[in-house]
């Protein structure tokens, strides 16, 4: 294949224009402004911390296979969970979608050549990186008290849970000034015509995911500045010796972290509403229903965290009115479900890898929520609190979620990002690997979690074995997928095929674009005259 | 590709460019207002224990309230509202272009902010000389936390005005062009709301 | 932020008003009227803080856009308060 010229744009050696990815250096990436840019090195960051978790995720699962048996010590594995839940929810969960995918698809599909404060934007990666720096410090002493930091063990622990919390505060700030730089962005930089229901469901998704970083990320600051502050100064809030209330904090802990499991699974939801359609050839089935229901979940979101503290001593008429609340947040995601598979209905589907992890999302998400259902019904969680079943609860949502979004949408995305195609060859076994491997790890544990075998144990009673073995064996078969992943990743990088502008042949703004995008996004600013999801019914 | 704007460098200059003015200001102004969002949540968490453990100890608050100068706190108040006073009115300057009056403006306002945090030092060393500390009982707790947290407000403020006072000096603004006096005035604002609340709850309420 | 006339003396006279309450509400916390006291001094804490944002930050100006993105995380300050004393109130 000789060609001269790539997009009627003439080649450089046989290469294709670089768009935005031209200039090279440390500096030019260290210094940029540009949205896209800056959302690469989050993905980079995020990325490898996904890796790093899973590397202790995979020395859990090792000595969950010998009990009784002492591969390392106790308080080892204390640490080994708590680095594993740490990192993976602050540094990579939580971060990866919005501030690595956000940044790098807001402007390009409402037709905006940057977000609104761009120097913002960088500020709140360094910001970021500084928080991942404290937070590694602070490290150098194990960490004990599992990722929820619960008083009064944090507030006692020779662990250095004081310099942390200055780490995941300065972690929350990046969130929120990334937050706030989306609203802001989609508020005012749309491109003429597009109207709010002319904007992608992504768009839609980050704006609500948003919000809920803008009000919640500062509760979770103030926690921690009082953890460490009651360390530090004796401040005595949380502290039942000084007339504090433990429970208080988890008060605030999970106004914060419940709704953050909307940071985690709206972005995801969203790069689903992008790929069903566009891999079914058919238009979105409620349009507004889904977009709505993301506002929806954000605003419910905030009304709910008592649900995690059924078992912590607080009052029945709290436990009773948070587990009723927790329903109303069913609805809207049950409504998402539905009109994605709606979509599907009778379209002409394509099974290529962006639409395989998407299908996963939906499947593997629907055990994740249902469960979380039975766990919001106050009898049954008193029940299974505190046991495998929770783990396995949290996995099916997060990894069979927010993972496979993000997965879905980088596979979706990376022809855009990189100017280069993905191999489906490699792309497909990785994806059948990952499916297979993660419900053989998880679905285990709902079996071991309703059997009573308690979490964040280092041991257990002989009975469970069996099961936990099929449990590590599943997360080789996880581990093997995921490298292959990004073997695939790595070699599309370097040797894929040229991408062109639309591979996909979707209709939202990003594709109008080049493949990679130029640094300004669009030659003219494009005028929105329709939805992006018209998609002309079936085709053959 | 081809016509690559100037202004999109992978250097730092210019890039804002990217919004025509009016775009830009109401941008700032809706951003700065989600930010003072954040701040409203971040007090928040500090308002909510204050009220729990007010309805839980009163006699405790009861004690504690007694033991702090009202004098000076209502002082203090009043020298807060004034430096919110000269910001208003440097913005009112500036919107007319006169540069010189801003300057003036927000350099009384820098005094006023040192003069609050002046006597919130008094305050605090006539507490430890009596040893009343943060560890001392839940209401020295909240009263050295919310203080102390307001109080850094105050100074990031103080930097704040500082760096439009000293931009200002070098002629960056005029009547046509002053989002930065608005944004950080806005703040300074805020600093004086929390502070509204602040002063009634900890120095009044028995 | 429109070009409106933000007058010296409109800030002057609100100055005013917010240095009389202050005065006022130092005034009433000497007398004894129990739990009036909490409420009464919020009241004017409130309405100094009104005086404020409408007039020192022009809120009065601004459009509904900001006035929703000012007032949203009101509402999450009661959700939080109000939250969390479901718990403590009946423990
Ligand atoms: C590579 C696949 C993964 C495997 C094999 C794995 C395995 C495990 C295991 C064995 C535990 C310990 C349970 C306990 O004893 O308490 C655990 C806990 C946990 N995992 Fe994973 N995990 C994986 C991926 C993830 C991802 C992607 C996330 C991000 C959301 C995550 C979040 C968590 C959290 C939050 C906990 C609870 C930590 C705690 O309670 O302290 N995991 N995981
Ligand atoms: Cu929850």
């Amino acid at each position: 294949m000789q060609e001269t010229t790539w997009n009627g744009e003439p080649l450089k050696n046989g290469d294709p224009p670089r768009g935005y990815l031209e200039a090279k250096g440390f500096w030019a990436w260290a210094y940029t402004l540009d949205h896209k840019r800056i959302g690469v090195m989050y993905l980079y960051t995020t990325l490898f911390f996904f890796l790093a978790g899973g590397v202790f995720a995979l020395l859990i699962r090792i000595k969950l296979m010998f009990p009784g048996q002492h591969i390392f010590t106790n308080q080892t594995y204390n640490v080994l969970f708590t680095m594993h839940g740490a990192l993976m929810i602050f540094l990579f969960v939580i971060p990866a979608i919005p501030s690595g995918l956000g940044n790098f698809f807001i402007p390009l599909q409402i037709g905006a050549r940057d977000v609104a404060f761009p120097r913002i934007n960088l500020m709140s990666y360094w910001v970021f990186v500084a928080g991942i720096v404290v937070i590694l410090f602070s490290l150098v002493r194990p960490m004990d008290t599992g990722w929820t930091f619960y008083t009064p063990y944090s507030a006692r622990t020779a662990a250095d849970v004081t310099t942390l919390s200055f780490g995941i505060f300065l972690i929350g700030m990046s969130s929120i000034l990334t937050g706030l730089n989306f609203l802001v962005t989609i508020h005012k930089l749309r491109a003429p015509g597009m109207t709010w229901h002319r904007m992608p469901l992504f768009i839609w998704s980050m704006y609500a995911t948003s919000i809920i970083q803008v009000l919640a990320t500062p509760v979770v600051g103030i926690t921690f500045l009082l953890l460490a502050m009651e360390r530090v100064l004796g401040v005595g809030f949380f502290d039942p010796a000084k007339g504090g209330d433990p429970i208080l904090f988890q008060h605030f802990f999970w106004f914060y972290s419940h709704p953050v499991v909307y940071v985690m699974i709206l972005p995801a939801m969203g790069i689903i509403s992008e790929i069903v359609p566009a891999f079914s050839r058919k238009p979105i089935f409620g349009y507004k229903a889904i977009a709505y229901s993301s506002m929806a979940i954000a605003v419910f979101g905030f009304f709910v965290w008592g649900h995690h503290m059924f078992v912590t001593g607080m009052s029945g008429t709290a436990a009773i009115l948070f587990s009723l609340l927790t329903y109303s947040v069913a609805i809207p995601t049950a409504i998402k479900v539905f009109n994605w598979i709606a979509t599907m209905y009778r379209g002409s589907i394509t099974f290529e890898s962006p639409m395989l992890y998407a299908l996963t999302f939906i499947f593997l998400f629907v055990i994740g929520g249902l469960t979380g259902m039975y766990l919001g019904a106050l009898g049954a969680d008193i029940h299974v609190h505190d046991t495998y079943f929770i783990v396995a609860h949290f996995h099916y949502t997060m990894v069979g979620g927010t993972v496979m979004g993000l997965l879905a949408g980088l596979h979706y995305w990376f022809p855009k990002m990189t100017g280069r195609m993905l191999s489906e060859k490699m792309g497909r076994p990785a994806w059948l690997l990952i499916f297979i491997g993660f419900n053989v790890t998880f679905f285990t544990q709902f079996i071991l979690g309703f059997e009573g075998m308690p979490r964040r144990y280092a041991e257990y009673p002989a009975q469970y074995q069996a099961l936990n073995i099929l449990s590590t064996v599943g997360s080789w078969i996880l581990a093997t997928g995921i490298l292959i992943m990004f073997a695939n990743f790595v070699r599309g990088l370097f040797r894929g095929a040229l991408a062109p502008p639309n591979p996909w042949k979707a209709l939202s703004l990003e594709w109008e674009t080049g493949s990679p995008p130029a640094t300004e996004n669009f030659e003219e600013i494009p005028t929105v005259t329709d939805w992006p999801y018209g998609y002309a019914g079936r085709q053959t | 590709m081809s016509g690559q704007s100037t202004h999109h460098g992978p250097g730092a200059a210019g890039h804002e460019a990217h919004m025509d003015p009016a775009t830009a200001r109401e941008a700032a102004t809706l951003g700065i207002w989600t930010f003072l969002a954040t701040e409203v949540l971040l007090f928040g968490g500090l308002f909510t224990s204050y009220i729990i453990y007010r309805i839980k100890y009163p006699q405790i608050f009861y004690e504690g309230h007694l033991k702090l100068d009202h004098v000076l706190g209502a002082i203090n108040t009043v020298v807060l509202i004034g430096s919110s006073l000269t910001v208003a009115l440097g913005i009112a300057a500036i919107r007319k272009g006169k540069v010189g009056l801003l300057r003036l403006y927000l350099f009384l306002t820098l005094l006023l902010a040192g003069t609050f945090l002046g006597i919130k030092y008094v305050e605090y060393t006539e507490k430890f000389s009596h040893g009343l500390y943060p560890d001392t009982d839940i209401f020295f707790s909240l009263y050295f936390m919310l203080t102390g947290l307001h109080g850094l407000h105050v100074l990031a403020g103080m930097v704040l005005l500082g760096a439009v006072l000293f931009l200002a000096g070098r002629g960056r603004y005029s009547e046509s062009y002053h989002t930065p006096v608005e944004i950080s005035g806005l703040y300074w604002h805020f600093v004086d709301l929390v502070w509204i609340y602040l002063f009634p709850l900890l120095y009044l309420l028995g | 932020m429109k070009e409106h006339d933000s007058g010296t003396r409109t800030y002057i006279v609100v100055w005013g008003a917010l240095v009389m309450l202050t005065v006022v509400t130092v005034a009433v916390s000497y007398v004894h009227l129990g739990m009036m006291n909490v409420f009464v001094a919020l009241l004017i804490a409130s309405a100094k803080a009104s005086l404020v944002a409408l007039f020192f930050m022009h809120l009065r100006y601004e459009n509904r856009l900001v006035w929703g993105f000012a007032l949203a995380p009101l509402f999450f300050l009661v959700l939080i308060v109000v939250g969390t004393l479901s718990d403590t109130l009946f423990r």
